[in-house]
C-alpha cells in the first residue's frame, strides 16, 4: 500500500456522501467548527476522538436531527442544508445510538418490524382489517425480519419485551432495527461501548459481514483503537469539533497531532 | 363584528378606567389564589417529581380542618382568638400527619415508577380525601373564622380615575401573607441545609440518596410545607367565599398557571398566577358578553396553550435541548 | 395444568402474528362471547343488562379510545369527557334533522364529528408533551363543554338544556327511546363494541400500531426510522377520538336516554383515565378490566350495607364509595403499577408452569 488513500479510492468506489465545512452551535457552545470529509460507497468508515469531540453531534447532522448553522452536506449527489430525519430515513440513512434508544414496551420482533415502517404501505382501511393485502404485507416483512433476528442469532428472545434484555443484547437489537431499514449508509455510534471481549467479537463479525455480503456503507463512532483500526478502511480524527487527521488507520496512527490528541501533548 | 372584538373592548377601557382598575384589581385577587395553589404544585414538583393532583383538595381538607376544629371548641365553650389558633395549630398537625401518611402509604412504595403512575396516585388520594372529608365534616359549606384569626373585613373604596374602586381588606391581606410565604419559601430553599437538600433531590433523586440524603424525610417536609401553603390558600380563599368542596375545579386551574411559569420555578408559579387571573377577568368583562358569558371556564385554559405553543417550557422554564 | 401451549407448534409466521396464538386463549375468548350473547341476556335481570352491562361495554369502549392515546401513543389525555360529548352532540343532532336515516349510522358517524375535533386539539401535541399536553386537552375538556352550555342550536333550542333520546328501530325493533328494552338495546352496544375492539386490535398489532408505540417508547428514535410524528400523533387523536365519540353517542341513545351537558364534564374523563391506567396503559383487554373494576365496584359497594342490612344513610354510602375507590386506586398502583393487564398475564404464566415455580 504504497498511497493508501488512492488504493482506497479505487477500491470503493464513488463518494456517498460528503460533509463539507459544517459548523454547529448550541448557544455559545461550538460543537462542531468547519469539518469537511467523504465518506465512500462500500467502505467502513470510523469516526474517533476524545470525549465531547463532537462524534455524535456530526451523526445527528447527518442524519438531520441537528441543523448545521454553516456547511453543506451532499448525499447521494443532492446537496442539502437542513433535513428532517425522516427525510434521511426515506433515503436509506439508519442509525444506532449511543445510549440504546429501544422502544422499551415493544417485544424484540416488534421493534425490528418497527424498521420497516416506511417499506409497508398498507393504510388505515386494510389495517383496520388486518386481513388480505395487509396481512400479506405483514407477512412478508415479517419473513424478511426473521432474516435479520437468524443473521444476528437472536431467535430465542424474539418475543421479549426489549426492556428487560441485557445490554449486550439491546445494542444488537438495535443493529436488527437498523437493519431493516435496509439502509444504504448505517451509522453506528458506539456499537461495542460496554461490551465483553467476546460481545465485541461477535459486533464486529456482523458489521464485516454487513459490509462484505450486503455492500452497506458504515460509518461507525468507537473509543475501542484496536476495534477501529482493524475494522475500518478509513478513520476521521476529531478533537473539540476540529478535524485534525483523516485517511488510512495506518496513517492516523502514525500522525503526530492525533497522538497528541489521545496521549496529551509532551508525551 | 370585528370592531366588537378588537376595538370596542379597548374604547371601553379607556373610557371607563376606574371599571378597568376594579377589573384588573379582581383578576389580580383571584390570581393570587391560583399562585398560591400553584405554589403547593410547584413544591412538591420541584422535589420529588410528582405532579400533586391533590392539591386542590388538601386546600379545601385543611380549611375544613380547621374549621372543624373551631366548630368543636366553641361546642366545648372554648372559643374566641385563643380557639382560633389552638385549631389553627392543630389543622398545620393534621397536615403533619397527612404528609407523613402520604409518604409511606403512597410514595414510598412507588418511587421507581413512572410520572404518570404516580400522578394517578394522587388521584387516589384526592378521592379518599374527598370521601374522608365528607364523612368526617358533611357536605354542605361552612363559614371561615376569618375575624377570629385577625383576618380584616369589609372594604376600602378609594376615588380614583373619576369613580371609586372597591377593594376588599381581606384581598390585601391574602396578597401581603401571600407574598410574605413565597419570601419565606425562597429563604428556606436557599439558605437552609434542608433548602439545599431539596434542591438536589429536585435534580437527582438517586444522585440525593447517595450522598446520604433521607428522601423520605425530604419528602415529609415538602408535602407538609405543601400542606401548610394548602391551610393558608384555604384560609384565604375560605374567607372570600365558603368552605366547599367546590374548589376542586378552581385547583385545576392551578394547571394552567403552571404551564405558564414552568413546572418548577416558584417564580413562575407567582407571574403565572397573576397573569391567568387577569387575563381571565379582563377576558370575561370585556370579550365575554361576545360569546355569550361564562368564558372564564377555559380562557385560562387557552390562553396557557396559545402561549406553549410558542414557548413550550414556560416562562421562567430552562430551554429543553434534546439530545441522543 | 391445563393452561399449556406444549405442541402447539406454528408452522407460518401468520399463525404465529395471530392476536392470540395460544389456543386456549381462543377456547376462552369463545367462552366469553357465548356468555355475553347468549347466558347474559337469556339469564340477566333488567338491572343486571340495563345499570351493569351497557354502562360496562360503553364505558370499556371509551377506556379503549383513550387507551389508544394515553397507552398506546403516550399521550395524556384528560379531555376524554369532551370529546366523548361531541359525538353524543353530533348524533343528536344528525338523527333529529334527518330521521328517516337509521340511528346507528349515525351513531357510527358522530365519531367523525369526534375525530375531527379531536385532530383539532390534537394539533398542539407536536410542540408540547406530557402534562403540558394535559393542559391542551382539558382546554379542549372545558371549551368543549361550554358549547354544549351556550350553543342552544346543539340541544334543539330546547329549553331544559339537555339533549333527549328519540324513539329510533333497527329492523323494526326499537332500540333507543323510552320503548327499547334493555335486551335490545344491550344487544346493539355489545354488537357495536366487539366489532370496534376487534378493528382496534387490529390496528395495534399492525403497522399504525407500531408506529404508536414507538412514538411512545421513543420519539426521536422515531422520527430516525422515518415515522413523521405529527401525522402519528394526530392519527392516534383522530382514532381515539372517534372511539371516544361513538362512546359517548352510545352512552346518551343506549345507555341515559338523555344527557345534560355535565354528564360530559371531567369527572368522566378522570374516571376514564382511572380505567385505563388501572386497567393497564397499552392494553385493550386492560381497558374491560379498568372500566369492570371502577365501574361495578361501586355497584357493589352501594349495594352491600342494603343487603347486609346495615342501617347507613345514602350519602354516607356515596362518600364511603369514594374512600374506598381512592383507596383501591393506590392499592392497584402500588400491586401492580401496570395494571390489571399485567397481573393476568403474570397469573397466565403461572397457570402455564404450575404446578412448578418456574
Amino acid at each position: 500500500m504504497s498511497g493508501p488513500k488512492d488504493a482506497v479510492g479505487e477500491t470503493m468506489g464513488e463518494t456517498l456522501l460528503a460533509v463539507d465545512g459544517v459548523s454547529l452551535g448550541f448557544g455559545g457552545v461550538k460543537a462542531i467548527t468547519d469539518v469537511s470529509f467523504d465518506i465512500r460507497k462500500g467502505e467502513i468508515r470510523a469516526i474517533i476522538g476524545p470525549n465531547g469531540a463532537g462524534k455524535t453531534s456530526m451523526l445527528n447532522v447527518i442524519n438531520g436531527f441537528y441543523h448545521p448553522q454553516q456547511g453543506r452536506i451532499t448525499y447521494k449527489g443532492q446537496t442539502r442544508s437542513r433535513m428532517r430525519p425522516y427525510q434521511a430515513a426515506s433515503q436509506g440513512i439508519a442509525r444506532t445510538f449511543q445510549n440504546v434508544a429501544l422502544f422499551r414496551g415493544m417485544s424484540t420482533l416488534d421493534n425490528i418490524m418497527v424498521g420497516r415502517t416506511l417499506r409497508m404501505h398498507r393504510g388505515l382501511f386494510w389495517q383496520m382489517l388486518r386481513f388480505g393485502p395487509a396481512m400479506r404485507e405483514e407477512i412478508d416483512h415479517r419473513r424478511h425480519v426473521e432474516d435479520i433476528i437468524d443473521f444476528l442469532q437472536i431467535e430465542a428472545i424474539r418475543k421479549t419485551p426489549v426492556g428487560k434484555l441485557p445490554y449486550g443484547l439491546q445494542k444488537r437489537v438495535e443493529l436488527g432495527r437498523a437493519l431493516a431499514m435496509e439502509p444504504e449508509l448505517l451509522l453506528l455510534d458506539e456499537p461495542m461501548a460496554g461490551m465483553n471481549m467476546e460481545e465485541k467479537e461477535d459486533m464486529c463479525r456482523y458489521i464485516l459481514d454487513l459490509n462484505r455480503h450486503f455492500g452497506t456503507t458504515i460509518a461507525l463512532i468507537e473509543h475501542d483503537i484496536g476495534v477501529v483500526m482493524d475494522l475500518s478502511d478509513r478513520v476521521v480524527v476529531l478533537e473539540y469539533g476540529h478535524k485534525i487527521a483523516d485517511g488510512t488507520p495506518e496513517e492516523v496512527k502514525a500522525d503526530p497531532k492525533v497522538i497528541d490528541a489521545y496521549l496529551g501533548v509532551g508525551h | 363584528m370585528l370592531y366588537n372584538i378588537f376595538i370596542d373592548p379597548f374604547v371601553q377601557m379607556v373610557q371607563m378606567p376606574d371599571l378597568l382598575v376594579q377589573t384588573l384589581w379582581e383578576g389580580l385577587v383571584s390570581g393570587v389564589l391560583y399562585a398560591l395553589i400553584a405554589l403547593g404544585f410547584v413544591l412538591i414538583f420541584k422535589a420529588s417529581g410528582v405532579f400533586n393532583f391533590a392539591q386542590g383538595i388538601m386546600v379545601v381538607f385543611s380549611a375544613l380542618t380547621l374549621v372543624g376544629f373551631y366548630a368543636k371548641f366553641s361546642s366545648w365553650g372554648f372559643s374566641g382568638h385563643a380557639a382560633a389558633f389552638l385549631a389553627l395549630l392543630l389543622a398545620a398537625g393534621v397536615m403533619l400527619v397527612l404528609a407523613m401518611l402520604v409518604e409511606r402509604v403512597v410514595l414510598r412504595p412507588l418511587v421507581t415508577q413512572p410520572d404518570i403512575i404516580l400522578f394517578m396516585a394522587t388521584f387516589g388520594i384526592t378521592y379518599v380525601l374527598i370521601g374522608f372529608g365528607e364523612i368526617v365534616f358533611g357536605g354542605d359549606p361552612k363559614q371561615m373564622i376569618a375575624n377570629e384569626l385577625f383576618l380584616p373585613s369589609g372594604s376600602v373604596d378609594i376615588e380614583m380615575l373619576g369613580g371609586l374602586v372597591s377593594l376588599q381588606k381581606i384581598d390585601i391581606a391574602a396578597a401581603v401573607i401571600a407574598s410574605l410565604m413565597i419570601v419565606g419559601l425562597a429563604l428556606f430553599f436557599q439558605k437552609t441545609r434542608i433548602g439545599r437538600a431539596l434542591r438536589a433531590v429536585a435534580d437527582s433523586h438517586k444522585a440525593a440518596l447517595s450522598v446520604g440524603i433521607s428522601l423520605n424525610q425530604i419528602w415529609v417536609i415538602v408535602w407538609f410545607a405543601a400542606g401548610l401553603v394548602a391551610l393558608v390558600t384555604g384560609i384565604m380563599w375560605g374567607a372570600r367565599s365558603d368552605v366547599s368542596f367546590a374548589l376542586e375545579i378552581v385547583a385545576l386551574k392551578a394547571l394552567p398557571v403552571l404551564v405558564l411559569g414552568g413546572f418548577t420555578s416558584v417564580p413562575g408559579a407567582i407571574v403565572g398566577g397573576l397573569i391567568i387571573g387577569v387575563g381571565e377577568k379582563l377576558g370575561e368583562f370585556y370579550w365575554g358578553p361576545l360569546l355569550g358569558g361564562g368564558i372564564e371556564s377555559w380562557l385560562a385554559y387557552v390562553i396557557a396553550l396559545v402561549f406553549l405553543l410558542y414557548r413550550p417550557q414556560g416562562l421562567f422554564g430552562d430551554k429543553i435541548i434534546e439530545r441522543i | 395444568m391445563f393452561y399449556r401451549e406444549t405442541g402447539q407448534f406454528k408452522q407460518n409466521y401468520a399463525a404465529d402474528s395471530a392476536v392470540f396464538p395460544i389456543l386456549q386463549d381462543r377456547y376462552g375468548l369463545a367462552i366469553i362471547m357465548v356468555i355475553a350473547f347468549v347466558a347474559i341476556p337469556m339469564f340477566g335481570s333488567e338491572f343486571l343488562l340495563a345499570s351493569v352491562m351497557i354502562p360496562f361495554l360503553i364505558l370499556s369502549l371509551g377506556a379503549i379510545g383513550l387507551n389508544i392515546l394515553v397507552g398506546y401513543t403516550g399521550l395524556l389525555s384528560l379531555g376524554t369527557a369532551g370529546f366523548m360529548g361531541v359525538g353524543a352532540y353530533a348524533a343528536y343532532k344528525l338523527s333529529t334533522m334527518f330521521p328517516q336515516v337509521n340511528i346507528l349510522v349515525w351513531i357510527l358517524c358522530s365519531g367523525f364529528f369526534a375525530a375531527g375535533i379531536g385532530v383539532i386539539f390534537g394539533l398542539p401535541s407536536l410542540r408540547i408533551k406530557g402534562f403540558y399536553l394535559a393542559v391542551a386537552t382539558l382546554a379542549a375538556q372545558f371549551f368543549l363543554q361550554w358549547c354544549f352550555v351556550r350553543v342552544a342550536w346543539l340541544y334543539n333550542y330546547n329549553p331544559s338544556g339537555a339533549i333527549e333520546v328519540p324513539g329510533r328501530t333497527l329492523f323494526g325493533i326499537a332500540i333507543t327511546g323510552p320503548m327499547a328494552t334493555p335486551v335490545n338495546r344491550y344487544y346493539v352496544v355489545l354488537g357495536v363494541v366487539v366489532v370496534m375492539t376487534l378493528i382496534a386490535s387490529n390496528i395495534v398489532h399492525g403497522r399504525i400500531g407500531r408506529t404508536w408505540m414507538a412514538v411512545r417508547d421513543m420519539d426521536i428514535a422515531a422520527q430516525l426510522m422515518g415515522i413523521r410524528l405529527l401525522p402519528a400523533k394526530l392519527l392516534a387523536f383522530a382514532v381515539s377520538s372517534f372511539y371516544c365519540g361513538v362512546a359517548g353517542a352510545l352512552m346518551v341513545f343506549l345507555w341515559l336516554g338523555a344527557a345534560e351537558p355535565s354528564a360530559f364534564d371531567i369527572k368522566l374523563s378522570f374516571l376514564l383515565l382511572f380505567m385505563v391506567i388501572i386497567g393497564g396503559l397499552g392494553s385493550l383487554i386492560g381497558s374491560f378490566m379498568g372500566a369492570a373494576l371502577i365501574h361495578i365496584l361501586p355497584i357493589f359497594i352501594r349495594a352491600l350495607p342494603e343487603s347486609l342490612g346495615l342501617p347507613v344513610a345514602a350519602a354516607t354510602v356515596e362518600h364511603l364509595t369514594y374512600l374506598i375507590v381512592g383507596a383501591l386506586i393506590i392499592f392497584f398502583l402500588i400491586v401492580e403499577p401496570h395494571g390489571l393487564a399485567r397481573l393476568w398475564q403474570i397469573t397466565k404464566q403461572k397457570l402455564r408452569v404450575w404446578p412448578f415455580p418456574y
